[in-house]
This record gives structure tokens, C-alpha cells and sequence, in this order.
């Protein structure tokens, strides 16, 4: 599975400073066609800094960014979107009050045809409802009815509308920004089942957590981040927790080709 | 989530009505309210439900039931608009004073723009500074209203003109006669319905409200959105302001002192909640007639006004409570 996968999104040296602070020092990265490559590092290493950067909400100082081997710019989360690049947040990004149909396409809602469409943008609830209906028999979340409004779900049926809004639109890779970390164990273990899911479809995710036996239970790579930079990339095969938190603090050296994120 | 809290336990409905995903919001307890003070008032006084008394009654919601529904959907974002009783009372006097130099569709079309342009500066202040929208409004609230008695020059203006008193005119078939004003009112409320309900910016207005965070994720400009609402609110104002006219043709820089608050009174006893992303207009429109059925029933059964403003009080207090239990059992 790993080493012949073509790369979808690269990272190349990336920078950012903030003032006297340097948030991301030099960072390579790279995440692969059908995998999951789960991001991992102590608070402070500048993972976030690093997602944001991959995700459009950061424009690093200097860098590379690459999607299928070309050079892109994103100024924007949306320029991101536009690549096909969805992110799932750690906070549960929905609006409580909607149903999940207007969840799912909240922020490109699709009008109707015709005058009704075109002059009082009205919007096409019945389509919505129906495409939603399909994404989430797609990913099993143990929800079946769209127009349910999203307070009436669980923490992880709600993330779970978040990913399905993902994995619906993202076309290239989906970024998850710890996103179990505001849930219960059988909740998390729910949406670490969801993202093998997406993994299966097709699509790369790239999985920022915490939460060691969560990264090595999906993960077909673990990239560590240490000091605003990749330390290395692990195979979650061949090196044990224990190890992988000694690279993550410093305390044991990757091989070379770990450093060189080669595996 | 029990069973106890029946109007806020959502189940999918079996029809699949598309609207009712938004409107299925707790106004059922609101609607019962309002029932039961008809019934009373009806068993307590002959002449209350009467065609004219519940005209009558309509016609006394008009300025402040317009100005609801504004003020429902800066709510919804989770703002608060405390300036557009003053903005509609300042409409209502740049209406009378130019009048005569600008007739009467350029007196409506300068009161519309002056309207326009407050309402563009609390959106401002609000979407790009990140004021808190309760300072904002207070103090374009003070500055307005000191702006109107010195532009007034603490006089009032009888309005003669036919075109900005022309919401007065009744029209209806024998005891059911009501005035164009009550249309206007019942039309600004469809809209709006219309535009929260089936319109993707009605949808960013409950995620603007419910949760920024998740709009600016979503790829929705908040700051537009906040934009459009506070504008908007200067556009019914304005509408409020000619309705005014009709109901008394005289611009006073000293009426509707209490319109402001009374707008937010019907908001909140309409079931939507104040910290946003949860209500509705139809709520509103409910409770602008309980507050009005209040006090029109009151006063026929011979209750003093400051009483009703204590049991006006009451109400808002109860309904603010429900909301925050309601919420508390929701998370």
C-alpha cells in the first residue's frame, strides 16, 4: 500500500513566522492516494500551523505547496475547497438549529431551476434532501432521515454529518483536525470507522490526533511533527506507541529514511 | 431529551414538509398562550371579540409587529437591535419635513435612504469592527434620537399628504374592514418568511446565529450576511415609518418611545431565542398579537396600563426562562 501510491498533496519547505515565533520551520510533508496519514506531535510542535497552511487557512511565508506534482497557492480555506480539499473540525462545525440536509450543503446550497430559482433564489430543498439521504446511506452513521435537525443527534452523529458533508464534496483529500476530541469513547470509535470508510472509497485522509491507539488503529502512515518540522514518517507496522511518542518528545532518532519521510 | 419537553423534541416529520425543518421551532407554546388570552378576554368582555375591537387590535400591532420582524432576524444572528424604534421615529419626521420641497415619493425615498445608511453603519460596526451589537445599537440608539428633536426641533408635523398617509385607508366589506397598514404588515412578514425559510441567506442567517464558526467553515461570508441583516433592519424601519403615518398622521419626535423594547418583548414571547439561530418570524407575528391582545384585552376589562407593563414584564421573563431551559436540555 505505501511507497508506490502516487502523492496527492506535498508540502515543500514551508515557513511561517510569526514576529519572533516560527510556527512552521521548514516543513515537508506529503499524504498519498488511498491512504490514512495520521499527523502527530506534542502541543507547541505546529501541527495546526501546518494543517492550516494545507487547508488555506494560513499563507505561509515561504514554501511550497503542491497538488499532483503542481505548485498551487491557497489564500484561502475556499481556494482549498476548490482543489477538492475538505476539512473536518475538532469542534463540531454544525449549526444546531438546521436539519442536516442544510448542514450538509450549508455554504453551496443549490437553487432551483427556472424563475423560481434565478429570481427569488429559491433553494432546491428536495434535491438536498435527496443527495443527503444518498451520502449518508454512503457512510453508515445510523441516521436515515435528512430533514432531522442536528441538535437532536449525538456528539458523533453530528460529527458524523460533518464528515459526510466532507467526504460529499471533497474531491481530493479530507483533513481531520482532531476529530474525536470533543467525543466519548464509542462515539470516537464511530467516526474512526468513518474515516477508514472514506479511506476505502478512495479518497486520502489526512487524520491530526492525539490519541495514539486511534492513529495506530487507521493509520497506514504516521507523520511526526516536532519542532515546527517532520521528524519523520513512521510505518505503524514496524515501530510501537512507545516509540513513536520517543520520536514525537526527541528521545529516540528516526532511522534515515523515516527522516527523509521516505517509507 | 425527554418526552416532557414535547414542542422541542424534533422528529423527522413523515410528510417531509421542507419548511417545517426550520419553522418546526418552539411556537406551539407561544400559539397556546395567545388561544387562551383570546378565550379569556372573550368570556371576561362582550365587546372584545368583536370584528372592530380585533381590527382595532391589528392595527395597533402595525408599527411595532413591522419593526418584530426585523428585529427577529438581527436576533437570529444573535445581535440585538435597540436603535430601530428611533430610526422609524427619525423616518417618520424626515417623511413630514420634506415633504413639501420633495413631495411625497421623494420624502419617502430620502427617509428610506437615511434609514438605510444608520442601518449600514450598525452593520458595520458589527460585521467589521466586532462591536457587540447591544453597544453599537445603544449608541446609535442615543445619537438617533437626540438627532431627531434637534432636526424636529421638539415640534410635531400633522401629515397631510395623501401618498404618506395612504396605509391609514381602510378597505373591507362591512364590519371586517381593515387598513392597508395591516397588509403591509401581513406582506413584510410573508417575505421575510419566505427569505428565512427558502433562500440560502435565510439559511446563513440561522448558521451566522447558531454557530460563526461553523458558517465561516461552511465558506459563508458572516460578514455579508451580518451586512444584509442591518441593512435590511433600516429598510423596514423606513416601511414602519410611512406606516406609521397612516396610522397617525403626525410625526412626533416623542412617539413610539416604547416600540423599541416592545419589538424585542414580541421576539422573545414569539420563542426565539436570544443567543441566536433558533426562532422564527411566524413566532414573532404570534407574539406581537399577545402582546397586543394583552393590552388591548386589559384595558377593555378596565386594567391600568402600568399593570400591563407588569404583566408584560412577567411574560418576557418566562419566556426568556423557557428558552434557557430549553436550551440547557437541548445540549
Amino acid at each position: 500500500m505505501t511507497g508506490e501510491a502516487p502523492p496527492v498533496l506535498e508540502a515543500r519547505n514551508l515557513v511561517k513566522r510569526y514576529g519572533s515565533v516560527t510556527a512552521i520551520d521548514g516543513a515537508d510533508f506529503e499524504v498519498r492516494a488511498g491512504e490514512v496519514l495520521a499527523v502527530i506531535g506534542d502541543n507547541g510542535a505546529g501541527k495546526s500551523s501546518l494543517i492550516k497552511a494545507l487547508s488555506g487557512a494560513l499563507v505561509p511565508d515561504s514554501g511550497q505547496i503542491l497538488m499532483d506534482g503542481e505548485v498551487v497557492k491557497f489564500r484561502t480555506t475556499l481556494d482549498a475547497r476548490h482543489r477538492g480539499i475538505e476539512t473536518v473540525y475538532q469542534d463540531l462545525a454544525v449549526v444546531p438549529a438546521l436539519d442536516i440536509a442544510s448542514n450538509v450543503f450549508l455554504g453551496r446550497e443549490p437553487r432551483k431551476r427556472g424563475f423560481l430559482g434565478t429570481f427569488l433564489r429559491q433553494l432546491d430543498k428536495a434535491t438536498m434532501r435527496a443527495q443527503s439521504a444518498g451520502y449518508l446511506a454512503d457512510l453508515k452513521i445510523g441516521i436515515t432521515s435528512p430533514s432531522q435537525s442536528v441538535e437532536t443527534l449525538s456528539g458523533g452523529q453530528r460529527q458524523g454529518v460533518a464528515v459526510v458533508r466532507a467526504a460529499a464534496f471533497g474531491k481530493r483529500v479530507i483533513i481531520m483536525d482532531e476529530p474525536t476530541a470533543a467525543l466519548g469513547v464509542r462515539e470516537a470509535g464511530m467516526v474512526m470507522d468513518l474515516v477508514r470508510q472514506v479511506r476505502d472509497r478512495g479518497l486520502p485522509v489526512i487524520l491530526i490526533s492525539h490519541d495514539m491507539p486511534h492513529v495506530f488503529e487507521v493509520a497506514d502512515r504516521i507523520h511526526v511533527h516536532r519542532l515546527g518540522r517532520r521528524a519523520a514518517v513512521v510505518n505503524p507496522r514496524e515501530r510501537s506507541m512507545a516509540e513513536v511518542v520517543a520520536l514525537m518528545t526527541g528521545a529516540l532518532q528516526p532511522t534515515d529514511d523515516e527522516r527523509n519521510g521516505g517509507i | 431529551m425527554t418526552g416532557s419537553a414535547s414542542t422541542l423534541t424534533r422528529t423527522p416529520s413523515p410528510t417531509g414538509r421542507d419548511w417545517v425543518g426550520i419553522t418546526r421551532q418552539p411556537f406551539v407554546g407561544p400559539l397556546a398562550a395567545l388561544v387562551v388570552a383570546v378565550i379569556a378576554f372573550a368570556l371576561l368582555t362582550p365587546t372584545f371579540l368583536t370584528p372592530y375591537n380585533l381590527s382595532l387590535i391589528g392595527q395597533q400591532s402595525i408599527v411595532v409587529g413591522i419593526l418584530a420582524v426585523a428585529q427577529t432576524i438581527v436576533i437570529l444572528t444573535a445581535g440585538i437591535d435597540l436603535s430601530i424604534g428611533a430610526i422609524a421615529v427619525l423616518g417618520t419626521i424626515i417623511m413630514a419635513k420634506t415633504v413639501a420641497d420633495a413631495g411625497p415619493f421623494g420624502a419617502l425615498l430620502l427617509a428610506l435612504v437615511v434609514c438605510v445608511a444608520i442601518g449600514a453603519i450598525n452593520g458595520s460596526l458589527v460585521a467589521f469592527v466586532q462591536l457587540p451589537p447591544f453597544i453599537v445599537t445603544l449608541g446609535t440608539y442615543t445619537a438617533v434620537a437626540a438627532a431627531t428633536q434637534l432636526y424636529a426641533g421638539s415640534a410635531t408635523y400633522p401629515v397631510t399628504s395623501k401618498v404618506l398617509t395612504v396605509l391609514g385607508r381602510s378597505f373591507g366589506a362591512g364590519a371586517l374592514r381593515t387598513t392597508l397598514g395591516v397588509g403591509v404588515l401581513v406582506v413584510t412578514y410573508l417575505v421575510c418568511l419566505y427569505v428565512l425559510g427558502q433562500t440560502s441567506g435565510g439559511r446563513h442567517v440561522y448558521a451566522v446565529g447558531g454557530n460563526p464558526t461553523a458558517a465561516r467553515y461552511s465558506g459563508i461570508t458572516t460578514n455579508r450576511t451580518l451586512m444584509a441583516v442591518y441593512i435590511m433592519t433600516g429598510v423596514i424601519a423606513a416601511i414602519a415609518a410611512w406606516a406609521a403615518l397612516g396610522r397617525i398622521p403626525n410625526a412626533d419626535p416623542n412617539a413610539f418611545q416604547t416600540a423599541n423594547l416592545d419589538t424585542i418583548t414580541a421576539v422573545v414571547i414569539g420563542g426565539t431565542s436570544l443567543f441566536g439561530g433558533r426562532g422564527s418570524v411566524m413566532g414573532t407575528l404570534i407574539g406581537t398579537l399577545i402582546v397586543g391582545v394583552l393590552r388591548n384585552g386589559l384595558t377593555l376589562v378596565g386594567v391600568d396600563n402600568l399593570y400591563q407593563n407588569i404583566a408584560t414584564g412577567v411574560l418576557v421573563i418566562l419566556a426568556v426562562a423557557f428558552d434557557q431551559v430549553a436550551r440547557r436540555r437541548l445540549q
